[in-house]
């Protein structure tokens, strides 16, 4: 029988991430995302050593810091939950406890990264 | 040969560690122990949130003995990850792969990122 499928079309999905580049993209995306934030975010708790209560409630108040902490929050997680998946499907061959694992690990990303954002915005936004 | 004896690959026991070798596992060994250590941030910036006299409470934990050295392996974890991460990006680009320019950069790696771990704990505690 005469084949219909593109060349392209018969080859999609075999590989063994079934999804292409996609999870690699967004791990070096995070990470170039990360370089300059995490430095920042570094630098400003060094110079922050010694800061009471008050003057680091000041400094998260600004919109900026407020802006480049949320950012740093999502990058942060996301580039988490993409390395720590590839170490649990490296390392773990029990398949049940390897899908139990990064299930566990995709919602615990999601809501410690919330309860990050949360804190931030309370922060920043709170009277 | 049957299935079940075919050489598997990699088998890292029966290699002798070589700089970049040690390098690349310490790069996950490190993001895990960041992965980990994103528990001490949702602390921080709760105890922030919570008001001033838990995050009194943080500060006394985390600038104690313990604290500190805990502080010390997790910010010299953040910055190797990001050192050799930077090293990966290159690496992603097609750059570096001659085997003079991977030690290079590997040694650089150590070098650097035990330099911005002594700066900034020479400037924090300044």
């Amino acid at each position: 029988m005469k084949k219909f499928r593109t060349l392209l079309n018969q080859v999609r999905g075999l590989g063994s991430a079934k999804e292409g580049t996609h999870h690699w993209w967004l791990q070096r995306l995070t990470a170039v995302a990360l370089v300059p934030l995490s430095l920042w975010f570094a630098a400003s708790l060094i110079s922050m050593a010694d800061a009471d209560y008050f003057s680091v409630v000041e400094w998260m108040r600004s919109p900026m810091v407020t802006v480049l902490l949320l950012c740093l929050i999502w990058a942060l997680f996301h580039h988490t939950q993409l390395g720590v998946q590839v170490v649990l499907e490296d390392y773990v061959h029990a398949e049940w406890l390897k899908i139990t694992s990064i299930v566990a690990l995709n919602f615990a990303v999601v809501v410690l990264g919330l309860a990050c954002v949360i804190a931030v915005l309370k922060v920043s936004l709170g009277g | 040969m049957p299935a079940s004896n075919r050489p598997l690959s990699p088998h890292l026991q029966v290699y002798k560690p070589q700089l970049t070798s040690v390098l690349s596992i310490t790069h996950r060994a490190t993001g895990v122990a960041l992965a980990l250590g994103l528990l001490l941030l949702v602390y921080w910036l709760f105890a922030l949130a919570a008001g001033p006299e838990t995050f009194f409470q943080a500060r006394q934990l985390l600038g104690s003995w313990i604290g500190k050295m805990v502080l010390l392996g997790f910010s010299f974890a953040l910055f190797y990850h990001l050192c050799n991460g930077v090293r990966h990006l290159f690496w992603d680009a097609g750059l570096g792969f001659e085997l003079k320019t991977a030690y290079a950069s590997g040694w650089a790696v150590v070098a650097v990122s035990a330099a911005l771990t002594v700066l900034a704990w020479a400037i924090a505690l300044s």
